[in-house]
């Protein structure tokens, strides 16, 4: 494996934050506080681990990734575009009538995207589907979706967690973005999710934490997952709900508000100016 | 008519024989394999099989999943189940995207008897029915369900079928011709039209018969495909024959007699009278009593035959 430049994906991650605080505040509405919290896991997954073509996204045997918690579409749009899916000035169309960036991940209007979700705890049931048939066809592409810490709530997690466990899929690697909050505030006080590394691993997967926003770390985690034989990974990822733009860090109400012009002005300026 | 087989049984034995053709067909099921009958398809081809366990919802997303990668997904559990607990998981994951899923559910209506009324779905002809995207098919007899079974397989986008679990007469011949979106007229007249889907074509048959003791013919539609309805065989009964009565194991509200009045006040009104259970819960029983007490035999179909015979 050549050397990583970490300095690069740190670059990257950092256009990838400002296409998502743009975009948002172009909407008018979105979820930035979910969005910005996975652009570093974002990075590594298209600009060092997947093996996808931006010029041909149908590529036959491509790596596929499944973004579970469609709410933070932004992050995975400000993400395909800067690998070239598509133009950076169509982000600023999100949520426009006639867009193809709907408010949630549309497969049928983006290249890129690989199913439809929005609904919590669909995407990653639909990559049960998707790995099963690349074991069937007997395919080394691997399977990544990320979910949100308060989509887990969810039963269908669980069941699609439960067969993942089950039909042994070690071409399938989860990350959970544990920034902690949801909705109506931190997961403790909505619905507790704890022990969540137990419970995955109760469920047959092999576990692995890590600092979501540590690019050697994150590196190292989807490098493992794809020595593990025999059971799906989980990769507890814990991070930061608005990393990156200080007035949004930790702060359950920027969950899904959308930031004014001056506050969008300020978070670019921090993210190091347009 | 002397013949009787559940459609699921024919089901069962058509995905076997589709499945012997087409290799992207995959089956899943949840825990009812043996019920919904796709068990003989994982004798038949176990690598292709997948077992999801009682998770419906899971079920359903993962047979988008697959469906993504490019195989045609069957995925079968009780109709109850399917259009019930997994409905939004059919809604979002398969129709919104337009995946190719079908969706076969089978101890549908209340035929399903002395499971009773949890497990009596009458109302999914209509949950299904309002998602875009979707296609709809109840057929009529074990010969239909298999060549349903073809068609829905050659259809590129989701389906959802429905199968019962009570042995039906056998009506059609083998070399019948069953078109996705196309009623078949099953016998000629020019009195009345008894539209009818699903197990109530034979009930409509039988109806005919009685009515014609008494002089009057009546023409017996099967509409095998409540969606996208065939318009035009439902104008041209209008048209010729100036009566309807529909017949269907469901609710009266939302399944085909809620169709067929749709395209009937839009393009040709005339007198018309829904059979169905009457927006009600069933109950425990045999299939027949059960039949008998919620209005679906041939006698109620004859009757409201004879009311709109009357108002024309």
């Amino acid at each position: 494996m050549a050397k990583v430049d970490y300095e690069k994906l740190k670059n990257i991650a950092t256009e990838i934050r400002k296409g998502i605080i743009k975009s948002i505040n172009a909407a008018g509405s979105g979820h930035p506080g979910g969005s910005l919290s996975a652009a570093d896991i974002l990075t590594v997954l298209y600009f060092y681990k997947m093996k996808v073509d931006p010029k041909n996204p149908k590529m036959e045997d491509r790596d596929r990734f499944v973004l579970s918690k469609g709410h933070a579409a932004p992050v995975l749009y400000a993400t395909l575009a800067e690998k070239g899916f598509f133009s950076k000035e169509e982000l600023l169309k999100l949520r426009h009538m006639g867009s193809m960036l709907q408010g949630h991940p549309d497969m049928k209007k983006v290249p890129g995207i690989e199913i439809s979700t929005g609904s919590l705890g669909q995407g990653f049931s639909c990559s049960i589907g998707m790995a099963l048939a690349a074991k069937l066809d007997k395919k080394d592409n691997r399977i990544y979706a990320l979910l949100g810490d308060g989509e887990v709530q969810e039963g269908l997690v669980w069941e699609a967690a439960m067969a993942a466990g089950h039909y042994k899929l070690d071409n399938l690697t989860a990350i959970l973005d544990y920034n902690g909050m949801q909705i109506d505030g931190k997961n403790d006080e909505v619905m507790t999710i704890n022990p969540i590394k137990e419970k995955w691993e109760s469920f047959g997967w092999y576990v692995i934490e890590i600092d979501g926003h540590n690019f050697e770390e994150i590196i190292k985690a989807f490098d493992k997952a794809e020595t593990i034989k025999d059971k799906p990974t989980m990769i507890i990822a814990k991070t930061i709900k608005g990393k990156g733009v200080s007035f949004m860090e930790n702060q359950v109400g920027w969950h899904g508000t959308a930031p004014k012009d001056e506050e969008a002005e300020k978070a670019l300026k921090e993210l190091g100016g347009c | 008519m002397s013949e009787k087989i559940a459609t699921r049984e024919a089901y069962g034995k058509a995905l076997v024989d589709l499945g012997k053709v087409n290799e992207k067909v995959v089956v899943l099921d949840a825990d009812l394999s043996k019920s919904t009958k796709t068990a003989t398809f994982k004798k038949e081809f176990p690598n292709r099989f997948f077992n999801m366990g009682i998770a419906e919802q899971n079920l359903m997303g993962t047979a988008a999943g697959f469906a993504t990668c490019g195989k045609i997904s069957f995925a079968s559990t009780f109709a109850m189940f399917a259009s019930g607990r997994a409905f939004e998981i059919i809604r979002n994951s398969i129709c919104y995207s337009n995946l190719n899923v079908k969706v076969c559910a089978t101890h549908a209506g209340i035929t399903v008897g002395e499971d009773g009324a949890s497990h009596q779905a009458l109302e999914d002809l209509a949950i299904m029915r309002a998602i875009p995207n979707m296609v709809v098919l109840n057929p009529a007899d074990a010969v239909s369900a298999k060549k349903a079974v073809f068609a829905m397989a050659e259809y590129d986008g989701p389906v959802y079928s429905r199968f019962g679990r009570a042995a039906v007469p056998v009506i059609y011949d083998e070399d019948m011709e069953f078109e996705i979106g196309k009623g078949i007229e099953v016998k000629e007249g020019k009195d009345v039209t008894i539209i009818a889907t699903g197990i109530m074509v034979a009930e409509a048959l039988e109806a005919r018969e009685l009515l014609l003791k008494e002089g009057i013919k009546a023409r017996v539609i099967d509409i095998h495909t409540i969606k996208p309805i065939d318009e035009e065989i439902i104008i041209k009964a209008a048209k010729e024959t100036g009566a309807i009565v529909t017949a269907e194991e469901h609710n009266i509200i939302g399944g085909l007699g809620s169709a067929v009045a749709e395209v009937l006040t839009e393009n040709k009104p005339v007198p018309m009278k829904r059979i169905g259970t009457k927006d009600t819960f069933g109950e425990s029983g045999k299939p027949n009593e059960l039949m008998e007490k919620y209005g679906l035999t041939a006698a109620h179909i004859a009757e409201a035959v004879k009311e709109v015979i009357n108002k024309k």
